[in-house]
């Protein structure tokens, strides 16, 4: 057993670091910018770690840890984003005063709960891993304790999501009363479409799954936790989470559920329509820029489980692409958000957007890429993202989420229209302070350049991800 | 020829544009437009290279170049052919126009109006040269980003009204055709255009497809009902703008019937005929009458415009060789005279800041070269023999007296009505009692402005003249395009019975 350990490198080492930074974090004084260096190293260094693993798959403890390419994917995907979405917002943390020792740390706790999300092979681990990070993130939401409204909108995350996580814990139990083991192929085996009961619990899990991605109808909170958190956090929230959440969501589809995946199937479409219409024509209406990025969020969910909704192979591959690229197009939209300071303060609303046109050109123009992306148009990324969708969706002949969804394109096209238009017409009444914040600078760039030059080479990221399902 | 000549031509635009883009702020940014004349002009030259060495006795695709793009899916391949050589040679003479036009019309932030140019220049070019339909697709929806831009942040002010109206029009109909595409991929197994049009995409499936793709085309055309983007657009865009606009950006439309509606379903297009004729009909004479009621000279044109891409598409659908040369032919020509007209408009705005007809007249006694540029291409649009623009209607009618009498008879009508507005205009405008005093102090047209209208007049009358250089281009393809056509309806016909 304890040679077979190796299998689980990352998190024995991103466990033992955690212990390692909490001790220097409480026997150091003024310890943040230490903690948070070092935060930067492990996670470079867990980085290596998977890179260098070997590519086959393998299961230990029972067969409930499973270590295999497609979770090792996720995982260097968290890990990347994490480390822009930490790094672009040192600056602002010191600004907003919440630079606590503990924020880094809480952050690597959610991180090794998503881990083992990703490498459960089995209903409890699975349980665990999601309550692991779920708590991280409750804690995150309220960092600013002395906001009410950060403090609020933890309070309301933590009731939301608790009653989702029990109805799962119950789809969990039932699941596991109705095929007597907990192991997810042995599920898939005992499962089929006379077990009434088990729709039940596939129905609570979904219902846990689709909160954690802010699917509709299970979205409620994604607006005010959005905006209540520090921008910092909910650059988080916007990302990695989901990233997270929806790897599972493909996961039970291959594995535990893949025998009554009709009954699954029509769930994920009523989903995805209902928050590709919502994030759309809700957005239209928004104020604030960061409420616009969350029904936003919303909607490119919606468009990510349009890809899991066809159920087969080249589906899922489309989703992962796709929520890939969302990944590099939010960090680049949310970079953009620690620029807009007016004298200290950040500003949030889009109107005072207008004027960063002829102040900043450069951050001007790569937030156009960034929102033309976001609705995209071709040639940039978030084109293929969806192209790629839509060839899945139109392969499995289901004519009206595909319609649904390019009507839904156009909807959402004309809310990051207006932000641009803000952006490049409104004459400007506000003069933004000089840019200090080199790093969400380069981050912003990194990420503007990624989403112009994908089309050069358009299979890169397909190369990748076709190698996740070999066995 | 090994030398990848097409992609060079494509993308020559979009590099010289980022030269601009990192060449220093300057007074009067005098090195960003020589830059951006430059690289437009090279680009001319290579098309005019291109054209010259193109083999018109061929009707197969040349110059083709195909990579792997996306793996086992899509290959980037691009080719042209006597119809679309046509086009990148119209795009490339047309922009070095509009940049020179910029160093009067343009006050603010000229370098990113130069780099938007360039842009755009490069997605037109390649919309003509791709060879697989997802490449088109790309090169067609990435030129909304650069006009949506011209318009909204160099326009007037209506402009954010014009330009949302612009790009939501446009990206409606075009996302449908992304489903027909996708659609055909899943049908055929391939998006390259000369594989599709050896397979023949089954006949069942053809209507919705052919609809698919009109929907995206009668918006770019435009056509009626779904012309109403297009006179807002050309009133708010900047001179520019409104010249890419209608000279070039509307032939992507025409174009695309060419290319795609006609050959790829065949069956659809006979089936839709009168569909076609009778919104083209519609559009000739009921916008010729709006644009009669105008008061704004930039409107006017620009339902002039929709008028005479209501010949094209009537052309285009008679489905004769007559009527499709002339839709081309059509095409170049209003390229030419409306990109003239417009920039005529330009002229006088820039002097006197308006565009209102009322404010105008008698401008022939102290703008006495202009008027004359005027007058040249007041007549050429209103198809003066020895003008392009009696040719390509004159060509278009002799197609459509061949398919339906009673079309080409209200076709002729619209001629009638076409020489009621624009002589109306030039009468209102060049003509008449000076009613404005301002006019009396108004400089006439300076070197710059006499060089860019001059060689547009040239060419509307070297090609009203002398037709042949572009009718022999186009000869073979066109053929080759109507015997495919004939050929797959008496294929399908056959099969029926």
């Amino acid at each position: 057993m304890i040679l077979n350990l190796n299998i689980m490198l990352p998190e024995v080492f991103l466990t033992l670091s955690i212990f390692g930074i909490l001790m220097i974090g409480v026997f150091v004084r003024n310890s943040f910018s230490l903690v948070f260096n070092l935060t930067t190293a492990i996670i470079l260094i867990t980085i290596a770690i998977i890179l260098n693993s070997p590519n086959n798959a393998e299961k230990i403890f029972l067969e409930s840890f499973i270590r295999d390419n497609f979770s090792n994917f996720f995982k260097v995907l968290i890990l990347i984003s994490t480390l822009f979405v930490l790094n672009s917002s040192k600056a602002f943390i010191f600004d907003n005063k919440i630079n606590k020792f503990e924020y880094p740390i809480i952050i690597l706790i959610s991180i090794l709960g998503m881990f083992f999300m990703l490498s459960s092979n089995d209903l409890i681990l699975f349980y665990l891993g999601l309550e692991m990070q779920s708590l991280a993130l409750y804690i995150l939401a309220s960092i600013d304790r002395d906001n009410t409204r950060s403090t609020e909108s933890g309070l309301k995350y933590f009731v939301l999501s608790a009653l989702s996580s029990g109805l799962l814990l119950y789809g969990c139990s039932l699941l596991y009363g109705f095929t007597g083991t907990t192991n997810f192929e042995q599920i898939a085996d005992q499962l089929n479409k006379e077990n009434t009961g088990s729709i039940f619990a596939m129905v609570f899990i979904l219902v846990g799954l689709a909160f954690k991605v802010s699917a509709v109808p299970f979205h409620m909170w994604t607006p005010d936790v959005y905006e209540g958190a520090p921008t910092s956090i909910t650059s988080f929230f916007a990302v990695v989470p989901k990233v997270a959440g929806l790897a599972l969501l493909i996961k039970f589809m291959l594995i535990p559920f893949k025998n009554i995946l009709f009954e699954w199937q029509s769930i994920i479409i009523f989903i995805s329509i209902a928050s590709m219409i919502l994030g759309a024509v809700a957005a239209i209406v928004q104020k604030n820029i960061k409420r616009l990025l969350a029904y936003s969020s919303i909607g490119h969910i919606g468009y990510a489980l349009a890809g899991v909704a066809t159920g087969v192979l080249p589906g899922y591959e489309s989703t992962i692409v796709y929520i890939t690229i969302y990944v590099v197009m939010n960090i680049g939209a949310f970079s953009c958000l620690y620029l807009m300071k007016k004298d200290g303060e950040y500003r949030e609303n889009i109107s005072d957007l207008s004027g960063i046109s002829k102040k900043h050109p450069i951050l001007a123009f790569s937030f156009l890429i960034i929102l033309f992306s976001l609705a995209g148009i071709p040639p940039l990324a978030g084109f293929f993202a969806k192209f790629y969708i839509f060839a899945a969706v139109l392969e499995q002949e289901m004519y009206v989420l595909a319609i649904v969804g390019l009507l839904t394109t156009v909807i959402s096209a004309f809310y990051y229209l207006k932000v641009i238009k803000t952006i490049y017409f409104d004459d400007s009444s506000i003069i933004f302070d000089p840019i200090k914040n080199k790093i969400a600078q380069i981050t912003v760039l990194i990420s503007c350049s990624i989403l112009i030059s994908f089309f050069l080479y358009p299979s890169f990221l397909n190369n990748i991800v076709n190698t996740l399902f070999v066995q | 020829m090994n030398f990848p000549i097409l992609s060079t031509l494509i993308f020559l635009p979009i590099i010289s544009s980022l030269f601009i883009f990192l060449s220093k702020d300057q007074k009067n940014n005098f090195s960003s437009i020589y830059i951006s004349l430059f690289g437009s002009i090279a680009t001319l030259l290579l098309s005019l290279f291109l054209w010259y060495s193109m083999d018109l006795s061929s009707s197969e695709f040349q110059f083709i170049e195909e990579k792997s793009w996306i793996n086992n899916f899509i290959k980037f391949k691009l080719g042209v052919d006597g119809i679309s050589i046509l086009f990148i040679v119209l795009t490339t003479f047309i922009t070095p126009i509009c940049i020179i036009s910029c160093i009067n019309s343009v006050k603010d932030r000229i370098k990113e109006f130069l780099i938007a140019i360039l842009v755009l220049e490069t997605f037109i070019i390649g919309v003509f040269c791709s060879l697989d339909l997802v490449i088109f697709y790309l090169f067609f929806e990435a030129g909304l980003i650069p006009m949506f831009l011209i318009i909204g942040v160099w326009g007037g002010p209506k402009r954010v009204y014009s330009a949302f109206k612009f790009f939501l029009f446009t990206l409606l109909g075009s996302v449908l055709m992304l489903v027909a595409i996708i659609v055909i991929y899943w049908l055929t197994g391939t998006t390259d255009i000369t594989s599709i049009y050896e397979i023949k995409i089954p006949k069942d499936y053809q209507n919705l497809l052919w609809l698919a793709f009109f929907s995206s085309f009668a918006v770019k055309t435009p056509m009626w009902p779904v012309h109403t983007w297009l006179p807002d657009a050309h009133v708010e865009a900047p001179t520019a703008g409104s010249v890419i606009l209608a000279a070039i950006l509307l032939k992507m439309a025409g174009y695309g019937f060419l290319r795609f509606s006609i050959p790829m379903f065949p069956f659809a297009s006979e089936f839709f005929t009168p569909l076609v004729f009778t919104l083209s009909i519609i559009a000739i004479i009921y916008t010729s009458l709006v644009a009669l009621m105008q008061d704004d000279m930039k409107k006017l044109i620009a339902y002039s415009s929709v008028a005479h891409m209501g010949y094209v598409t009537l052309g285009i659908f008679t489905l004769t060789k007559q009527g499709i040369e002339g839709s081309i032919y059509q095409m170049i020509s209003h390229g030419l005279i409306s990109a003239a007209l417009f920039l005529c408009v330009g002229v006088v705005y820039d002097r006197l800041h308006s565009r209102l007809i009322s404010k105008y007249g008698g401008l022939v006694t102290y703008l006495p070269k202009y008027s004359f540029l005027f007058l040249v291409f007041a007549l050429a649009a209103l198809g003066l023999p020895g003008t392009t623009g009696f040719l390509g209607e004159f060509l278009i009618l002799t197609g459509a007296f061949q398919k339906n009498y009673l079309f080409a008879i209200l076709a002729t009508v619209g001629v009638v009505l076409g020489a009621a507005y624009m002589l109306w205009l030039t009468k209102r405008v060049i003509f008449g009692k000076v009613i404005n005093e301002d006019i009396k102090s108004l400089k006439d047209t300076n070197r710059l402005e006499i060089f860019m209208l001059t060689s547009l007049a040239f060419f509307v009358v070297f090609f009203g003249f002398y037709p042949t250089p572009l009718i022999e281009t186009l000869n073979v393809s066109v053929d080759n395009l109507i015997n495919n056509y004939e050929q797959s309806i008496i294929n399908i016909s056959i099969a029926n019975k």
